[in-house]
C-alpha cells in the first residue's frame, strides 16, 4: 500500500518538476515549485510508514514550516528585490516584469 | 486476520490510493493546463483533495497514537498555508500584469484597456 502510494508520489513529483523547467512565467514556477513542496511533506510522511520510522513526520512538519516561508520570501524578493526591509521607492513600478 | 484489522487495512488502502489518484491527477493537470489560472486550479486540486485524503490515510493506519496527532498538525498546518501560498502567487501574478486568457482563441487580454485597468487599479488598492 505504502509502495504504491510512493511510486505514485514519485511520479507527480517528477511532472511537477517538468513544469518547473518549462514554467512559461516566473510565477509558473513559483506555484509548481509550491506543489512540489506539498508533494515533499506527504512524500517524506509515506517514507516514513514505508520503512516503519514514523519519526521521520516531525521531518515533514518542518518542511512543510520551510516550504511555506520560503514561498513567501521567494514572491517577496521578486516584488520587491528586497527580503528585509522594503525600499519605500515606488513599489508599484517594480513588479512591471 | 480479524474484522476489525480488515476494516481499518481496507480504509486505509480506499484513502491513500484516493489520494494518490488526486496527486497524479493535480500534477497532470499543472503539466498540461494552458496557462498560470488554470494551473492554479490544478494546484489547488493537490492542495486539497489529495494532502487530506493522504493524511486520513495514513492516520487510520496508526491508530490512536502521538502518530496520529503530529499527522492532524500537518493537516492543519498545510490546510492553513496551501491557499495562502496560493493566494499570494495569484496575487502576486495578477499585480504584476498577467491576465487570463478569454474568449474563443484563448487570447489574454493583456490589450483590452477597460478591464486591464480595472484591475489594475484595484491591485494597487488591495496592496
Amino acid at each position: 500500500m505504502f509502495a504504491v502510494a510512493t511510486v505514485a508520489l514519485l511520479i507527480a513529483m517528477v511532472i511537477v518538476l517538468i513544469r518547473v523547467f518549462r514554467g512559461a512565467t516566473l510565477y509558473d514556477r513559483v506555484l509548481a515549485v509550491n506543489a512540489f513542496g506539498t508533494i515533499t511533506v506527504l512524500f517524506i510522511g509515506i517514507v516514513g510508514f514505508l520503512m516503519e520510522r514514523p519519526e521521520f513526520l516531525d521531518i515533514a512538519m518542518l518542511y512543510a514550516l520551510i516550504n511555506f516561508v520560503g514561498t513567501i520570501a521567494i514572491l517577496k524578493f521578486f516584488r520587491y528585490r528586497a527580503i528585509g526591509d522594503i525600499p519605500r521607492n515606488d513599489p508599484e513600478e517594480e513588479a512591471a516584469g | 486476520m480479524s474484522v476489525p484489522e480488515i476494516l481499518v487495512e481496507g480504509l486505509s488502502w480506499g484513502f491513500i490510493l484516493a489520494g494518490s489518484a488526486f496527486l497524479l491527477i493535480g500534477a497532470f493537470g499543472v503539466l498540461r493546463f494552458p496557462d498560470f489560472w488554470s494551473r492554479l486550479h490544478a494546484v489547488s486540486v493537490m492542495d486539497s483533495a489529495g494532502v487530506i485524503l493522504l493524511l486520513i490515510g495514513m492516520a487510520i493506519q496508526a491508530g490512536p497514537t502521538l502518530i496520529a496527532v503530529k499527522l492532524l498538525i500537518i493537516g492543519l498546518f498545510l490546510f492553513i498555508t496551501g491557499p495562502t501560498a496560493t493566494h499570494a502567487v495569484a496575487n502576486a501574478a495578477f499585480v504584476s500584469g498577467l491576465r487570463p486568457k478569454e474568449g474563443d482563441g484563448l487570447r489574454s487580454i493583456v490589450d483590452a484597456p477597460t478591464p486591464a485597468q480595472d484591475g489594475d487599479l484595484q491591485a494597487a488598492d488591495l496592496s
